[in-house]
């Protein structure tokens, strides 16, 4: 029997029942489509988590007021204001550490703004010069903050794109405008580029003025809110943030690191616990996907077993003619192979079409791989293989004597 | 050139045991017409499974072109049928969604003949089975009896077998049809020097052939040329 025989049957076979034949593609369809569709959608969710981690700077080590978590760690909502940092931690880090590139120390508050008559409530950010370094920002207008006007206290802002849209109307130049701040005048001197951030961080929709500003004008000492530290490269981020948490212990005056009243938070640690979680979800949507698969490999054995029951003469036949063991049993899986294949084809089209239209319609980034579609067609033609072997075997193991009685 | 000696055939059931032939001997030459007749229990159906190669003898010898074939595995079996043994059945049992070429050419399928060969011989034979052209590109569903009949004696010559083997072809026919049917195997066999099994039940139908061979009980009770041969002139 060639290649050619073969499709010849499969296709004569399966367009003898066409009905019966798609319903049982549509199980598989629904199958591949669905593990395509969940997969894009999951590793969509995990790429756009990570580009917006990503998008608040590189080789980022966080300080932060507050008790570290650890054991016997107790509840500190309450002290959201912690007042353990001081300008000197920042200093001191920049200065005794090695491999430190930048060190942004920040003061931040929520306040009311207004400008001519608009007005928003949004975070008012007190950084140095080394800020846009440290967190990845550019200016598209005028220029940021100088170390000289954080010398002299001066009253300067850099807005965000979302906080100029709130405050002045559509074409009007922010630079050289004045804003107040808590009742505080201060001129615009700079825009920053839409960095597109979105939720609990928004980078977009804050204000920055110099640091020593914000500590004397709004919060009236000189603690900090976070420090961020930039390490020189990837390799050396566990050695900057090891060595942070002693140098701060020390200056601090704890001895015991889990009574330390401040924290550290890497980066890579933020974009691993988000990866890990994101793929636990993608798993989770694949197997239940998956389950559809294995339903719809079960409509094809069904289908099978049907077929071999309806042909039993046929198989008589063909075997009384000469046809051998391998020959029915090549026929029968072919069958069901060509089912899982058609099935795998209009699946992953369909699939793919539904991640285009999820990307398009809804707020969920799809991300479509070819792993995914590998996977789906190899697996629809494992199935194939798997379902259909126990009919083709059935198959080929009548008795021409008995299969040829068959009524 | 068929030679069975003394073959015997045992069916086990359990703890019963029957058994179906009690040791038959014959000799076949190529170019005979032979009917094999007996009533239904008789062990002709049986003889015809181990003439047909479907099945072994569970004891005696069976040579079929001087090739000893009763104690070969079923997937021998196979190759001898593909080559040797050309099928007719009561049911006729031809493909219902293919075409009667295709139905012709099913055999050489398995024989792997190359394409062209195939639909070349497929057509000679459906010729020689009595079918018209025209209905080359039908179905099953679109023939009259007598004309699927027809198709599945093409399909049975196509591979150019040792011996015919036609299994009560005519019991699912009219008396008319089965005439055209059996003048179709005479013509075969005078024409073309085809060896032609046929097993019966109606005398009727075994007075086609130019000899007979009785079967009662699963022993020959009568082995005898046929004088008076019946003969059908389309």
């Amino acid at each position: 029997m060639t290649t050619t025989d073969i499709f010849h049957e499969t296709y004569s076979a399966l367009s003898a029942n066409k009905a019966r034949s798609g319903l049982t593609i549509l199980g598989i369809v629904i199958g591949i489509a669905s593990v395509i569709a969940m997969i894009s959608i999951g590793q969509g969710a995990q790429g756009s988590i990570q580009s917006s981690i990503q998008s608040i700077g590189s080789n980022l080590i966080m300080v932060m007021p507050g008790a570290q978590k650890g054991p016997g760690y107790q509840v500190s909502s309450g002290r959201g204001g912690a007042r353990t940092l001081i300008t000197e931690d920042a200093t001191a880090i920049m200065n005794q550490i090695q491999n430190v590139a930048a060190v942004s120390p920040q003061l931040s508050g929520r306040y009311q703004i207004t400008a001519k008559g608009t007005n928003t409530n949004t975070s008012v950010n007190g950084v140095t010069s080394a800020y846009p370094q440290v967190r990845d920002v550019q200016i598209a207008e005028g220029s940021f903050i100088t170390d000289t006007q954080n010398q002299s206290l001066a009253k300067v802002a850099v807005l965000g794109p979302t906080t100029v849209s709130d405050l002045f109307a559509t074409g009007t130049d922010p630079v050289g405008q004045t804003i107040s701040i808590k009742g505080l005048l201060f001129t615009v001197i700079g825009v920053t580029v839409a960095k597109g951030g979105s939720g609990f961080n928004n980078q977009d929709d804050m204000i920055f003025v110099p640091l020593s500003s914000a500590q004397r004008y709004f919060a009236g000492a000189d603690y900090l809110s976070e420090i961020d530290v930039q390490a020189a490269d990837q390799n050396s981020m566990t050695q900057v943030q090891n060595d942070i948490t002693s140098l701060l212990l020390t200056r601090h005056n704890i001895s015991d690191p889990t009574q330390a009243d401040f924290s550290t938070l890497n980066q890579a640690d933020i974009v691993a616990a988000a990866s890990s979680v994101t793929s636990t979800f993608t798993i989770l949507l694949a197997a239940v996907a998956g389950i559809s698969l294995v339903v719809g490999g079960i409509g094809i054995m069904n289908m099978m077993l049907t077929t071999v029951t309806e042909r039993t003469r046929e198989i008589g036949l063909r075997k009384a003619i000469g046809a051998k063991k391998k020959d029915i049993s090549t026929q029968f899986l072919a069958e069901s192979v060509m089912l899982t294949l058609i099935g795998g084809i209009i699946g992953t089209v369909l699939g793919i079409a539904i991640a285009y239209t999820i990307s398009s319609f809804g707020s969920i980034h799809t991300q479509i791989t070819w792993q995914p579609i590998a996977l789906a067609f190899g697996v629809s033609a494992i199935i194939g293989i798997i379902f259909g072997y126990y009919p083709a075997r059935r198959a080929a193991s009548l008795n021409p004597i008995q299969a040829l009685r068959y009524e | 050139m068929i030679d069975v000696r003394n073959i015997t055939k045992t069916y086990n059931d359990g703890a019963e045991s029957f058994q179906a032939l009690k040791g038959v001997s014959f000799k076949i030459t190529d170019g005979e017409f032979v009917a094999i007749m007996g009533p239904s229990g008789s062990g002709k159906s049986t003889l015809m499974h181990i003439l047909g190669c479907l099945d072994t003898p569970s004891s005696g010898q069976y040579f079929l072109d001087d090739k000893d074939v009763s104690k070969l595995s079923d997937e021998e079996l196979a190759d001898i049928r593909r080559e040797k043994i050309g099928f007719v059945f009561q049911a006729f049992n031809l493909l219902p969604r293919a075409t009667v070429l295709r139905n012709a050419m099913l055999p050489l399928i398995y024989a792997g003949v190359a394409e062209e060969e195939r639909e070349k011989r497929a057509r000679t034979s459906l010729l020689a089975a009595g079918l018209d052209e025209d209905h080359f590109m039908h179905k099953s569903n679109q023939l009259s009896g007598g004309q699927i009949q027809r198709v599945a004696i093409a399909r049975a010559l196509v591979n150019n077998p040792t011996l015919i083997l036609a299994d009560e072809p005519t019991g699912n026919l009219d008396t008319k049809t089965s005439e055209v049917v059996l003048g179709t195997f005479q013509e075969l066999n005078e024409k073309q020097g085809r060896t032609i099994v046929l097993i019966t039940h109606e005398p009727d139908i075994a007075a086609h052939a130019e000899r007979i061979i009785m079967i009662r009980d699963g022993a020959i009770v009568e082995d005898r040329k046929n004088a008076a041969r019946k003969v059908n002139r389309l």
